[in-house]
């Protein structure tokens, strides 16, 4: 039982807890705010992991900028919450309870019995796969053997495709 | 006890559950989209998990570099659409925005 | 001879004009279109006539006068040999007859009209369908086989139909003209398949075939050629309204009274006779054995209309009861007729000549009678005999005209029905005496009826509130016809008559028309002629006793005395009733009901459960057509989870 494990164990707790909650809670600005503490514990898996940079990247543009976006909408949006007109009945909750529930079970019964092949996080992790930010950013913009520049260009694109269609999409008519 | 890629993959499989259960029950769109957060977060952590453990490389990494850059372009155009039924409905319930079926 | 083509254009032109263009016309236009079509018909029938009998005249060899095709094509022909439907245009000396008849009544009718539907609405359709119903009629007589015959015999049908119902916002004439359609159309109906085993077993449709083979083929074919035309008799017996088919005629009554006296007096009636006669040689040759069935109900439907005309009221009704009765007259004669060898000794010939000879004289003064009838209620508004009375004063013309016909149809020499009715009474009585006394006692009931219809309307008691009301008078357009019917009437009585007794050797309608096409001389037997007047005039004294006066002592004490006979012969002997019971009780309700709710609930159920199927399984597919994002996300799940743990038990 090493520092790593027990870490782990906290932040998969926490990260799985607040997941539960952030479904469950009837008041949705809770909700965006449950998901901020998922993604806070899942940064703080990255950090565990090693990546240090993808770790900063999650809490500048999840929680920084993707909910804060959820939050604006959320007050721009009047209501908070489900209204009562809107309430699903008992039987389609307990449907969608038993699809996820059978759906989760099932990947576990699959991650279980299957055999991976896998390091173990803590002392014996090696140096290499910890991937130094400048590794990642020379692969980004190499259009070698070992390079990301296509799909770089393509997530770029992608973004600004996605900057002129929020605009066009949700401007005053 | 030795934290292998079996607990990273539960983990994120009780995510998904979550966050499939988030998406068949919510009724407000805007829930739901954070249902959807939740999934991609799961496969975000098992991109980043397997890229970690399993191999050596970077592949994985990049790519949960760029899962988050899309998943914040999807919920910014998202957040868009909803804003923009909102103005129209007065609302934004997904059993209201049927529409389109007909 | 090809311009007797023009005989059916003209009338068909003149239809689809009027019919097409009718309303754009004044009624003046419209009726003067019908009228001078007619009128050039009646024109080229004439000049036909003429130039047949005495231009072509007589064949060199045979001294008979052949049968002229001016135009025959074939119009829809089966198979590459053999049956073919052809359409065209004979000409014997029966359908140049039949020509001049119809077009000159027809022609009548045309002018009579003017006076009589002055104002009516539908004047133009009145004409339209008038022109209709010529055209089908002059189709069918110069029809040159069987197959253009039944289609023009339906045309008349249903213009006859049309003209029954032409008043048709009232409920007796659409009910009287759907009686019509019905009744003979299911006459028809056994015209039609005799028609067919006709067609089947001879390859032919023609009326005559004169291959020596057939000859000996059809000889030997035992029953088949006789069912066929005794089949084609039925449907003969519809259209001329023989008994048990004569209900739709009385009814028929409701429809125009000058449609009254083209259509059912004069030509369409007749058809069923003319269709018998040009079957005639066929008859003759192959089935002398089944011609007692034609005698049979000509004889019961001669005895019956005429006890039931002794009883109605209605005056129209009384002349379809006669008219009936006539045209029984007609059957009797040709079912008499038992050779076709004509000539001095031959009397077995006799009844072919006397029937197509009553056919011609019984158009001229029945059409003459109904358009007399047809004054009288112009007149008096009504059709009931106690509105009339002493109309005598009031319709000179009519009354006149109205008189000699009644003479006519009587039996009285010098009129034209008595050289007819004497030439079928001859024929009667030289094939069994029986039928000759018993045809005999029918025409005096004939004449008793018909006097006691002309002392009705105009002797008898006056009704005077309703003349005063009304004030009887007549129209000049419509005495014209009157006039001119009641002269034929008169001059063929009294030539016929006069050549009858060798006055002009004999010359007279015989030496036209006959079996076989040869001369035959009419000469009266005295004896006959001698008796069937004593007992006309017996009857017409009868009728006069009792009638003529302005009270009626003895007709009282006889419905007093015989209060059921009088009932029932009023009802018709209940025919109707019968009728109505066979159809309604038997047929509708035993086997139409059962018949209708396998329809409606085995056929239309199927259906309908079909229909509800499909229906039912689109609502429930619907539901899964939601339009919900969650709904199709869940299903998607589900489907993932059960191909995975496909995957995972596999």
């Amino acid at each position: 039982m090493n520092t790593e494990s027990i870490v782990f164990l906290v932040l998969a707790f926490f990260v799985a807890l607040f997941s539960v909650l952030s479904v469950t809670t009837k008041r949705i600005i809770r909700a965006a705010t449950y998901l901020l503490f998922v993604l806070f514990g899942t940064a703080g898996l990255y950090f565990l992991l090693g990546y240090t940079f993808l770790g900063a990247v999650q809490i500048m543009v999840y929680a920084g900028g993707i909910v804060v976006l959820y939050i604006f909408a959320i007050m721009l949006t009047g209501k908070t919450g489900d209204a009562k007109q809107h309430t699903l009945t008992v039987g389609k909750r307990a449907a969608a309870l038993v699809a996820a529930l059978v759906g989760a079970g099932l990947l576990m019964f699959v991650i279980i019995t299957h055999q991976f092949v896998s390091q173990q996080l803590g002392a014996d992790i090696t140096n290499e796969s910890a991937a130094p930010i400048s590794q990642i950013g020379s692969s980004l913009l190499n259009a070698g053997e070992e390079g990301n520049l296509l799909p770089f260009e393509a997530v770029s694109v992608l973004l600004l495709a996605c900057i002129i269609g929020g605009l066009i999409i949700a401007r005053k008519r | 006890m030795n934290i292998t890629i079996d607990y990273f993959l539960i983990l994120s499989a009780v995510m998904l559950g979550a966050g499939m259960y988030g998406f068949f029950t919510r009724r407000n769109t805007l829930a739901i989209l954070i249902s959807i957060e939740l999934i991609l977060n799961a496969a975000d952590i098992n991109f980043a998990a397997f890229n970690r453990l399993c191999q050596t490389g970077i592949e994985g990494y990049v790519f949960t570099l760029f899962s988050i850059a899309i998943s914040a372009a999807e919920t910014a155009i998202a957040i868009a659409v909803m804003i923009n039924i909102y103005r129209m409905l007065k609302n934004n319930y997904v059993d209201e925005l049927d529409t389109l079926k007909w | 001879m090809t311009y007797t083509l023009f005989i059916i254009l003209l009338p068909l032109i003149s239809f689809l004009v009027l019919g097409i263009a009718g309303k754009w016309f004044s009624h003046k236009t419209a009726g003067w279109i019908g009228t001078l079509a007619l009128a050039g018909v009646t024109v080229l029938s004439y000049y036909a006539a003429y130039e047949y009998f005495f231009v072509i005249g007589r064949d060199a060899v045979t001294g008979a006068f052949e049968r002229q095709v001016p135009i025959n094509f074939c119009w829809l022909p089966f198979f590459d040999q053999g049956l073919h439907f052809d359409m065209g245009i004979l000409l014997d000396p029966i359908s140049v007859m039949m020509l001049i008849v119809i077009s000159t009544v027809s022609f009548m009718v045309h002018i009579y009209s003017f006076g009589y539907m002055k104002g009516e609405k539908g004047f133009q359709r009145y004409y339209a369908f008038l022109s209709l119903f010529t055209m089908s009629m002059l189709g069918l007589v110069v029809a040159t086989n069987i197959f253009q015959m039944y289609l023009f015999w339906e045309l008349v049908g249903v213009s006859s139909y049309l003209l029954i119902g032409f008043y048709y916002t009232s409920p007796a004439a659409i009910a009287a003209s759907k009686k019509a359609f019905i009744v003979t159309r299911f006459a028809d109906l056994f015209f039609l398949i005799g028609i067919l085993i006709y067609g089947f077993y001879t390859g032919s449709f023609a009326f005559v075939f004169d291959t020596p083979e057939g000859l000996a083929s059809y000889a030997q074919a035992g029953f088949i050629l006789p069912l066929a035309l005794t089949l084609m008799f039925i449907g003969g017996a519809g259209k001329s309204a023989m008994f048990p088919l004569h209900i739709w005629l009385p009814d028929a009554m409701e429809g125009p009274t000058p449609v009254s006296a083209l259509i059912h007096a004069a030509t369409m009636v007749v058809a069923g006779v003319f269709q018998v006669a040009r079957l005639f040689p066929l008859w003759v040759t192959y089935a002398q054995d089944w011609m007692p069935i034609i005698i049979w109900v000509g004889v019961f439907t001669a005895f019956y209309a005429a006890a039931v005309a002794c009883a109605q009221s209605d005056i129209k009704r009384v002349l379809a009861f006669s008219t009936i009765s006539q045209i029984a007259f007609m059957m009797v004669a040709l079912g008499v007729c038992t050779e076709l060898q004509t000539g001095h000794e031959h009397v077995g010939s006799v009844g072919y000549m006397a029937s197509m000879f009553h056919l011609f004289t019984h158009a001229m003064f029945k059409a003459c009678l109904f358009l007399g009838a047809g004054c009288i209620i112009h007149a008096v508004h009504s059709n009931e005999m106690n509105a009339m009375g002493g109309l005598r004063k009031y319709l000179p013309l009519t009354h006149i005209t109205f008189l000699v016909s009644c003479l006519a149809i009587s039996g009285i020499p010098f009129f034209s029905g008595f050289s007819s009715k004497d030439e079928i009474i001859t024929a009667c009585m030289a094939y069994s005496p029986a039928v000759g006394y018993i045809m005999t006692g029918i025409a005096a009931m004939t004449a008793f009826y018909m006097f006691r219809l002309y002392y009705g309307i105009f002797w008898g008691t006056e009704n005077k509130e309703l003349h005063a009301a009304h004030h009887p008078h007549e129209t000049k357009v419509m005495t014209w016809p009157l006039i001119i019917l009641s002269i034929i009437t008169v001059g063929v009585g009294a030539y016929t008559t006069l050549a009858g007794f060798g006055m002009f050797d004999g010359y007279s309608f015989g030496s036209l028309i006959s079996a076989d096409g040869q001369d035959y001389r009419i000469h009266f037997d005295t004896s006959v002629a001698l008796t069937s007047t004593i007992v006309a005039i017996c009857a017409i004294g009868l009728a006069t006793w009792i009638f003529k006066g302005e009270r009626q002592p003895i007709a009282d004490k006889l419905y007093a005395t015989f209060p059921r006979l009088h009932r029932w012969a009023y009802k018709r002997f209940y025919m109707d009733e019968v009728y109505q019971f066979v159809t309604h009780k038997i047929i509708f309700a035993c086997v139409s009901k059962p018949i209708a709710w396998f329809d409606r609930h085995v056929v239309d159920g199927f259906f309908n459960f079909l229909a509800w199927g499909t229906n039912a399984t689109s609502n429930g597919i619907k539901t899964l057509q939601s339009g919900r994002v969650q709904q199709y996300a869940l299903v998607y799940l589900v489907g993932t989870i059960l191909l995975i743990a496909m995957l995972l038990i596999f």
